[in-house]
């Protein structure tokens, strides 16, 4: 079977990678790269588990071909932290319990980091639409939503 | 020594206890470095896929896999025939009891395909795509039978028989004919019908519950391993690695030492990880293939193949007098079970009216099976779904007899000394103590508006306590490892370390907890029941002190005094009175130091089954907002207040609280699972089984109510459940109070909704 060569930007790692046509880049991710961090909940873009940054927008990675990510910027939660220092929206669900089994973490955290990116100071109304992609079953957001206001307003240095 | 007294000294300060500590587990679940079921690869590790029936109901006739088994990187096939088969017989496992004879054919099928998405067969390959390729090469012949889905028809005297050896039990004199009902069970207490001519007003209904998926966002995942001596291991995320230890090895036909399970993190379970589907599959595979097998399910195989939990038919009469004593209480509930015996009948019957203090009560439960994925358990197990009438009838009553709902409840409340319909007298609970905290809490006054609406509802859930066994060591630099063996559902790591660090009189981040593999500790039971931060946590303690009475030995045979003239205190070994002699108190670590040269390592393990489990007491309030043009339910309000004995560590108390409000509140308005005309799953995936989302909801408000259970320790209750318990009928006389019209069947969708608002105008 043919495979692809792929060149990408990984946590601004370059990356070589080989996949499948039919290989997602969640798959790619995750059993091509060692990058476990970033979760399957469903593989049909329902649940947000899958949520990584590809050049700058946040995606379900697992409706991304491997392939087409050729020459694209890549992050996931393991490039999250700046060395020894957390994200300050890792330390806000840490603190603020916004974690409880902790699957849907890695996904909500892209996200969550992609919207404070546009919108620094977010309402509780955007910050509950922004994540409404990405289900958590176990907390019913409210720990998570406190989490990502806490996050916004620290990181605008409130 | 005896872990049933509660003998914390009164007034003692906690200083752990009631602390909101970062969880240990924090950083590793915030970066990605948590392992969970999907994330581990082994070398040579094979990829496997299931191929699943796509009929409700049909014989099995012949599984041809030539094809499959001739093809490149295909290792090794598996149907029926390489499972042994298993004595007719129940055997304890969680909260539901299993029959192995149902449990080999569930994960696969025999005779027949019972459900949409019964197991047929398996391969393990060199890849995914291989995989998946070769399952299409696999010749299945089956004869399609007539199937039936909903309890009320496969109750029917002319429904499709699932099991022709199936005779209803609970019945004299015995059938002569098989039936889908599998069991029949009775809660009584009192005269029933004294109670009914005692009435003033009587009310009755008839409701309906569909089955609702638990819905864990990780889907099942294991990989298995099993070794050319015979010995196997597992990776698994698992509620039991304890019992799924026991069912594997069962089914697998291995000597229960020769299989380790590790359990891996868990992506939620909430009952749906208490039962094995793949996992003995694997390990069969694995055997067969010489190679590891990782088996890792998709969102439609988790729909159609594990969970759910039960729908329900049911109809509850309540009798009172004018002035709001309840007299009567019946209920009669049919659950579907799925493809195999075993709904949840007997929690639900026991806990039916086990909020109330009734002296006439009759619950009748029967067990339905049907052309359905055989039910797991879901966060207190059958007692949410009777709960969905009991109260909805509850708040018909107090309408009837013009009385505030919350105060009918509250003048009928069970409390200490209640004797409930299904045996115990109550010791203290907080039945009342919750219904005053929700009285009391602003969102309870505040105005409503047009077309809102205020529902109340109560729960009950009992809790266990089980079979738990724990090790503590002390380290060489004074640090403590704890191994428990109990998944860490959310956040158990951290109330163990601060119980543990409560004792000992350090810091909980001194307490390093390891959950155990099966061949590091004795048997735990599964993470269920709400039993974790209780039964886990007072044995935990217990252990402490047996490390802390070691360490008292330790310090006496360095001051050469007698053991009884030392005492612990804050961490330090300290002579009990001047009169025991004058030494400078001996911290922990000191002690640990010098462990090798007074008698070797210092540990404390204790096993032991836990009983005292105190029921758990929950309350809710939720407000709505019916739109009357779509009959669409907006969530405005909710208001939780749970009993929790004392909050080891509040947020994820509240967090508990809060998870379960949610998935009721799904329950409620959205969830269900839908069939086609031939009885195949309409929607399995997270677009068309629509569970809650961010944008759906308000915060959810929580009241910790702490009602000490006298047989912990600290006064701790389970709290894991009993908050999805009142929900649904909650938001069901919210809704009513909101438009007039009282529905009766879940989900409350906007077009059911719409309805009674178009019939009632």
């Amino acid at each position: 079977m043919a495979k692809y060569h792929i060149t990408a930007e990984i946590n601004g790692d370059e990356t070589e990678y080989l996949c499948e046509p039919e290989q997602t880049l969640l798959d790619v991710l995750r059993d091509e790269l060692n990058y476990t961090g970033t979760k399957e909940g469903c593989g049909s873009g329902d649940c947000g588990a899958c949520t990584v940054m590809m050049n700058g927008r946040h995606v379900c990675s697992c409706l991304v071909l491997g392939a087409e990510a050729n020459g694209a910027k890549i992050e996931t939660v393991e490039g999250m932290a700046d060395g020894d220092n957390l994200h300050p929206l890792q330390e806000k669900f840490i603190e603020h319990a916004a974690l409880q089994c902790g699957i849907c973490t890695p996904g909500i955290l892209v996200a969550s980091k992609a919207l404070l990116e546009r919108n620094p100071d977010p309402t509780e109304t955007e910050v509950r639409y922004w994540l409404a992609g990405n289900l958590c079953r176990c907390t019913g957001y409210d720990k998570i939503i406190r989490a990502v206001m806490d996050a916004a307003s620290e990181m605008r240095g409130n | 020594m005896s872990i049933a007294e509660a003998d914390r000294p009164e007034g003692k300060v906690f200083k752990q206890i009631g602390k909101r500590i970062k969880r240990p587990d924090g950083v590793d679940k915030v970066t990605g470095r948590a392992r969970y079921g999907a994330d581990l690869n082994l070398s040579g590790m094979l990829h496997g896929a299931t191929l699943r029936s796509p009929h409700a109901h049909a014989v099995l006739i012949s599984i041809d896999t030539s094809k499959a088994e001739a093809m490149t990187g295909v290792k090794a096939v598996v149907t029926r025939d390489d499972f042994a088969e298993q004595p007719d017989e129940m055997a304890a496992a969680g909260e539901l009891p299993v029959n192995y004879m149902h449990v080999v054919r569930n994960v696969m099928a025999r005779e027949k395909v019972l459900y949409d998405g019964h197991p047929v067969a398996a391969v393990a390959a060199t890849s995914m795509s291989i995989a998946r390729k070769a399952l299409k090469l696999i010749e299945v012949k089956y004869e399609v039978l007539p199937h039936v889905i909903e309890p009320d028809e496969a109750m029917k005297d002319d429904a499709p028989i699932l099991d022709e050896t199936l005779f209803t039990d609970g019945v004299d004199p015995k059938p002569t004919k098989p039936s889908n009902v599998s069991k029949i069970v009775k809660i009584k207490k009192g005269d029933i019908e004294a109670g009914f001519e005692q009435a003033e007003v009587i009310v009755e209904r008839t409701y309906h519950t569909k089955p609702v998926h638990q819905g864990y966002i990780e889907p099942q995942a294991c990989v298995a391993s099993y070794s050319e001596d015979g010995s196997g291991e597992l990776w698994v995320t698992t509620q039991g690695p304890f019992m799924y230890r026991s069912f594997t090895a069962r089914l697998c036909g291995m000597d229960v030492s020769k299989l380790k399970v590790t359990p891996s993190e868990m992506g939620g379970g909430f009952g749906g990880k208490n039962n094995v589907y793949g996992e003995p599959v694997a390990m069969v595979l694995s055997r067969k293939s010489n190679r590891p097998v990782k088996m890792v399910m998709n969102r439609g195989e988790v729909f159609r193949a594990t969970g759910p939990t039960s729908g329900g038919h049911m109809t509850v009469k309540l009798g009172a007098t004018k002035d709001g004593r309840i007299t009567a209480a019946k209920a009669d509930l049919a659950f579907q079970a799925g493809a195999f015996p075993g709904a949840p009948i007997g929690p639900a019957t026991m806990t039916a009216f086990a909020c109330y203090d009734l002296e006439n009560v009759l619950a009748t439960g029967y067990d339905v099976i049907s052309n359905r994925p055989k039910v797991a358990a879901y966060r207190a197990p059958g007692a949410q779904v009777i709960a969905f009438a009991v109260e909805s009838a509850m708040d018909e009553l107090a309408k009837k007899l013009e009385i505030e709902p919350i105060d009918l409840r509250m003048q009928n409340a069970a409390k200490e000394g209640t004797k409930a319909a299904y045996g115990p007298v109550f010791g203290p609970i907080g039945m009342e103590e919750t219904l005053q905290a929700v009285k009391d809490h602003p969102n309870y006054n505040v105005p409503l508006g047009p077309n809102q609406g205020r529902g109340v509802a109560s729960g009950f859930w009992f809790n266990i306590g089980g079979e738990t066994s724990v090790t503590m060591n002390l380290n060489e630099d004074g640090t403590v490892a704890l191994l428990v063996g109990n998944p860490d559902i959310g956040g158990s790591r951290a109330s163990m370390s601060m119980m543990a660090a409560e004792e000992l009189g350090i810091e909980a981040e001194d307490v390093r907890v390891s959950i155990a593999d099966t061949g590091s500790l004795g048997f735990n039971f599964l993470s269920a029941g709400s039993r974790t931060t209780f039964a886990v946590g007072k044995t935990t303690i217990n252990a402490a002190r047996e490390v802390i009475k070691e360490m008292k030995a330790r310090a006496a045979k360095i001051w050469d005094i007698p053991e009884d003239a030392v005492v612990w205190e804050d961490g330090h070994a300290r002579p009990a009175s001047t009169n025991a002699g004058d030494f400078e108190p001996l911290s922990i670590v000191e002690i640990a130091k010098k462990a090798s040269t007074t008698g070797g390592p210092i540990s404390g393990h204790i096993q032991t089954n836990v009983t005292g489990a105190g029921p758990s007491l929950a309350t809710e309030a939720v407000d709505v907002e019916v739109d009357p043009e779509t009959g669409q339910v907006k969530i405005l309000r909710v208001t939780v207040a749970q009993d929790a004995g004392k909050a080891i560590h509040p947020s994820y108390v509240e967090g508990q609280f809060q998870g379960a409000a949610v998935q009721g509140i799904g329950w409620a308005l959205n969830e269900e699972y839908i069939y086609d005309d031939k009885g195949r799953l309409e929607n399995p995936n997270f677009l068309d089984y629509r569970i809650p989302v961010a944008s759906d909801l308000p915060m959810i408000d929580t009241v910790i109510v702490e009602v000490p259970n006298p047989n912990h320790p600290y006064g701790v209750r389970g709290i894991g459940e009993t908050s999805i318990v009142p929900v649904m009928a909650a938001v069901n006389n919210a809704i009513e109070n909101a438009i007039g019209v009282r529905l009766s069947d879940l989900p409350m969708s906007p077009p059911k909704v719409l309805k009674a608002i178009e019939e009632n105008s």
